[in-house]
């Protein structure tokens, strides 16, 4: 079951550490350009739609809606959903849909963001809200 | 500047082995090599370019050397990696130096062993954080683009089963195909589900093997026996989900690719008398008829349905040696042995079962990487001259 999976830490680098940083005190950010206004993720230095390196750190509300997903019944750690699911601020994502029965899963199904601990900061994933 | 018309496949060969414990991924690099050059009746010291791909060992100068290409006379390589659509890009991009004259006789290889060795992982972009944890596969990458696909447009299982059924009517044909029975849309239903929705016959094979061509001149295509077969446009684009804005993952970036390659080859989709389409899963080859426009965005199941791929039957014969779905998939790369069929179609040395008649125009498209994720395709349009 997902529960008992272990998962290894994110390796982080100078650009992303403060996304892990923030995921240790629980909080899920998601960057913003200040000079398009367009949110993305996974984060980056450069906005990847208008090129400008006026972007700033925002904690999203954590809450989605699955835009599509896949139950992967073939794996050695057992059955598993992989999904993206798309975030009340706009940025769609990939994630997997845990602690719930796999086989409800759903397009178009209210989530929440998760918490999994690993060894360093702890990984996002989504659950129904 | 175009690459219409300035470049010909002269040789082509596809591995018969699709297990092959007893050969290094090396060897079969050469032996496919061997049959390209030989088929096209030219020697080793010919050529002058040479391609190869991630399955290469050691890419570029550990292959060059293994093989003992001539590098008095080598003027240009190319190691282009978008996963198995690479020798369809690499195909344009001889073309590209062809005309360009920065080589005559170029020769692209794959090959490789996933049947008998372990493959090496993936690699990973700026995304690995936050992304590698959730394990995506190509099963599960895949299947959340058919998911998508039936919640937008009514797609159906039995629609994608008629990819893989219509395949499996070729794939009886081939002495060399993986599997060579005849299956029907239940069959396809009835398969163990790997990941929903996709069916255990709703993906290909696992083969050992390889393939290569001899792209040329028209000069040198049209001094040696073969049947001419030239390259008239080609179109290469990529796709992700580019920070998570509008996500749409049920089309490939073969809208861009294909339109490019139809634009420059003068051509539309409904002079298309065969068509090569990269068949990692069905719903692989579903989405990409739609992008390439031989029918309109959603409608790609009833195209599929009853048979309008089988060649005799439908209105569009396609992967006519079985494809990935049946006959092969070396290395997990489907690029090659797709532009192999459709040089064989435009020779007219498919097998007469399934050989189009006056078969004077083909494509060969194909997808790399992840569907779902990131990935790269490839559109070449093939003329028999």
């Amino acid at each position: 079951m997902s529960e008992a999976k272990k998962y290894n830490a994110p390796v982080t680098n100078p650009e992303t550490a403060p996304f892990w940083e923030a995921a240790k005190a629980g909080k899920f950010m998601i960057k913003r350009c200040t000079t398009c206004g367009e949110a993305h993720y996974f984060p980056r230095a450069i906005c990847p739609f208008c090129f400008s390196d006026k972007t700033v750190w925002e904690e999203s509300s954590g809450e989605a809606t699955v835009y599509t997903y896949s139950l992967m019944r073939k794996s050695p750690t057992g059955p598993y959903a992989i999904a993206y699911v798309t975030l009340k601020e706009g940025p769609s994502l990939q994630t997997n849909i845990v602690d719930c029965d796999l086989e409800t899963v759903k397009i178009g199904q209210k989530v929440k963001v998760v918490w999994k601990p690993t060894d360093g900061a702890p990984l996002p994933f989504f659950t129904p809200a | 500047m175009t690459i219409k018309g300035k470049a010909y496949i002269a040789g082509i060969y596809e591995h018969p082995t699709r297990h092959a414990p007893d050969k290094s991924t090396a060897q079969l690099h050469a032996e496919v090599a061997k049959g390209a050059i030989e088929d096209a009746g030219l020697t080793k010291d010919d050529i002058d370019g040479y391609f190869c791909a991630g399955d290469a060992p050691g890419g570029l100068w550990p292959m060059v050397d293994y093989l003992g290409l001539n590098t008095r006379k080598l003027r240009h390589v190319d190691s282009t990696e978008t996963g198995g659509c690479s020798y369809l890009i690499h195909l344009g991009h001889a073309a590209e130096a062809i005309a360009a004259g920065k080589c005559s006789v170029a020769l692209v290889t794959l090959a490789g062993k996933p049947r008998t060795g372990p493959m090496p992982p993936r690699a990973s972009g700026a995304e690995a954080d936050f992304e590698l944890a959730y394990g995506a596969t190509t099963h599960n990458a895949y299947g959340m683009c058919a998911m998508r696909h039936m919640h937008d447009y009514g797609t159906t299982s039995e629609q994608l089963a008629w990819i893989k059924v219509a395949a499996s009517h070729h794939a009886q044909y081939n002495p060399h195909a993986m599997l060579k029975e005849v299956v029907t849309v239940e069959d396809v239903l009835n398969s163990p589900m790997i990941s929903d929705p996709l069916h255990r016959m709703d993906c290909c094979v696992v083969t050992d093997g390889g393939g290569a061509m001899i792209v040329t001149t028209p000069e040198i295509a049209k001094s040696l026996k073969k049947p001419l077969v030239r390259l008239i446009g080609h179109g290469e684009a990529m796709k992700g989900p580019r920070g998570g804005k509008d996500l749409d993952l049920t089309y490939s970036a073969g809208v861009w690719s294909g339109p490019r390659a139809f634009e420059e080859a003068g051509v539309t989709p409904k002079d298309i008398k065969y068509a090569s389409i990269y068949d990692s899963f069905t719903i692989t080859v579903l989405m990409q008829l739609e992008d390439l426009g031989f029918c309109k965005k959603g409608e790609g199941g009833k195209f599929v349905a009853d048979g309008n791929l089988i060649s005799g039957v439908g209105k569009l014969p396609f992967n006519t040696d079985g494809g990935g779905l049946c006959s092969n998939h070396p290395v997990n790369r489907g690029g090659m042995t797709k532009i192999l069929e459709a040089v064989r179609q435009l020779r007219g040395e498919a097998h007469p079962k399934v050989q189009v008649k006056n078969c004077d125009l083909a494509i060969a498209h194909g997808t790399g990487g992840l569907l779902g994720v990131r990935h790269a395709a490839s559109t070449c349009i093939l003329e028999r001259a």
